[in-house]
């Protein structure tokens, strides 16, 4: 695979796989291109060369179909502040499935339910995209950084989360320069082209 | 769909200054006219229809460059184009969600913009028709322009140069329409021609927006 932005190739030359209940971490120096990958990764950057086969078919044929697959936690949380927590998750469990209130459980954020979204510490907006994640499973989940901002409980819930993923089949990529709670996760390294 | 409209509408009513400075943008554009052309009834009621389509026009045009804007930069966007929704349902529910938002507001200020003309009081009810369906076309050709500029660095400036131009033909049914009507001639011919370009408006330029925000 490869990708360009501009007349910038961002990083070419790349081959990987990952099994179901498997985690990959991403690692490199800033702008090696992780973000980027994971973008690509989501069809949310064309690929310049190489293909992204899911199943041994070509994933970015059906868009919809393979959006509908995965999970991506972007540096920004994606949160509307003027909407209260449990709205905001609400909207997204319409389109996802699954129990918002219970999702709120898992990152310990249901006593803030009806607060609006911009009382939330950074941390917290963090725990309620990480909500996202426990809504309803999927195949794949694109994590960039997700630890960033989180306190020490919180690593630990996220790691019971991606425990709860990885052992119904569930694959993860995460890109991060912190350890995660990802037990037995290969690396994959990226180096800049710069 | 209808949850991405609720999730708009519900935006829309925690943020209401968006629709309000629209409304008010509206008013005050129209309140304009009579200082600058003077008082005198003929002159301002021969103005009124052109100047209202053109205020509305403006006016509706006013939110437009936040509707994808907003959505880039906190990340909602991508989000949105994973959501499993295609990128033609996103910008139709966006279009609609818009023309709910700042055109129908507009059309409940019609009837002051139109006394404040000199508007006959029998050509009131078409001129909401003539500036709910030119604002309509607007919601749509704009969500269009607002997806093709996201992203471009003077995106905010020009977005109006691209849509205002293509809003010709909406501006010229719709204000001889209100004409026809203030005159007491018929004015459904001239309607009917804003319907045709909504219904066109309608699929085509959804289809284009879908378009530009996968092509971002």
């Amino acid at each position: 695979m490869a990708v360009m932005r501009g007349e910038r190739v961002v990083f070419a030359g790349l081959s990987f796989s990952v099994a179901a209940g498997e985690a990959l971490l991403l690692t490199g120096p800033n702008g090696a291109g992780k973000s980027t990958l994971l973008r690509a990764l989501a069809g949310l950057v064309p690929l310049a060369e190489g293909a992204l086969l899911w199943e041994g078919m070509d994933a970015l044929a059906d868009r919809v179909a393979h959006a509908a697959r995965l999970r991506y936690l972007a540096h920004a949380e994606a949160l509307k502040p003027g909407l209260t927590v449990a709205e905001n998750l609400r909207f997204w469990a319409s389109r996802w499935g699954g129990d918002p209130s219970a999702a709120l459980e898992a990152v310990a954020l249901a006593p803030l339910a009806e607060l609006p979204a911009r009382m939330l510490s950074a941390g917290q907006k963090r725990r309620l995209a990480l909500a996202r994640l426990a809504l309803a499973p999927c195949a794949l989940w694109l994590l960039d950084e997700p630890s960033v901002g989180l306190d020490v409980a919180s690593v630990a819930r996220f790691g019971d989360l991606l425990a709860r993923h990885r052992s119904a089949g569930g694959a993860v990529l995460a890109a991060t320069h912190v350890p995660l709670p990802l037990p037995g996760a290969r690396e994959l390294r990226l180096d800049s082209q710069a | 769909m209808i949850a991405l409209l609720r999730r708009e509408l519900l935006l829309a009513m925690r943020h209401p200054a968006d629709t309000l400075a629209a409304v008010l943008f509206f008013l005050l554009v129209t309140a304009l006219f009579p200082f600058g052309v003077g008082p005198a009834p003929e002159m301002l009621a021969r103005l009124a229809p052109g100047a209202l389509l053109a205020a509305a026009l403006l006016a509706a045009l006013l939110p437009l460059d936040r509707l994808f804007g907003a959505e880039a930069e906190d990340g909602s966007l991508d989000q949105l184009l994973l959501s499993g929704l295609s990128g033609i349902q996103i910008t139709a529910v966006k279009a609609a969600g818009h023309w709910l938002t700042t055109g129908a507001p507009l059309l409940l200020a019609t009837p002051i913009a139109g006394a404040m003309l000199n508007l006959p009081v029998a050509a009131w009810g078409v001129a909401v028709l003539a500036l709910g369906l030119a604002t309509l076309f607007l919601s749509f050709i704009g969500t269009a322009g607002a997806a093709l500029t996201l992203g471009a660095r003077r995106g905010g400036v020009l977005l109006p140069l691209l849509v205002l131009p293509l809003a010709i033909p909406a501006i010229i049914f719709g204000a001889a329409g209100i004409e026809a009507a203030a005159s007491g001639l018929p004015a459904r011919p001239f309607l009917l021609l804003l319907g045709a370009l909504v219904a066109a408006a309608l699929p085509l330029a959804p289809l284009a927006a879908g378009a530009a925000l996968r092509a971002d």
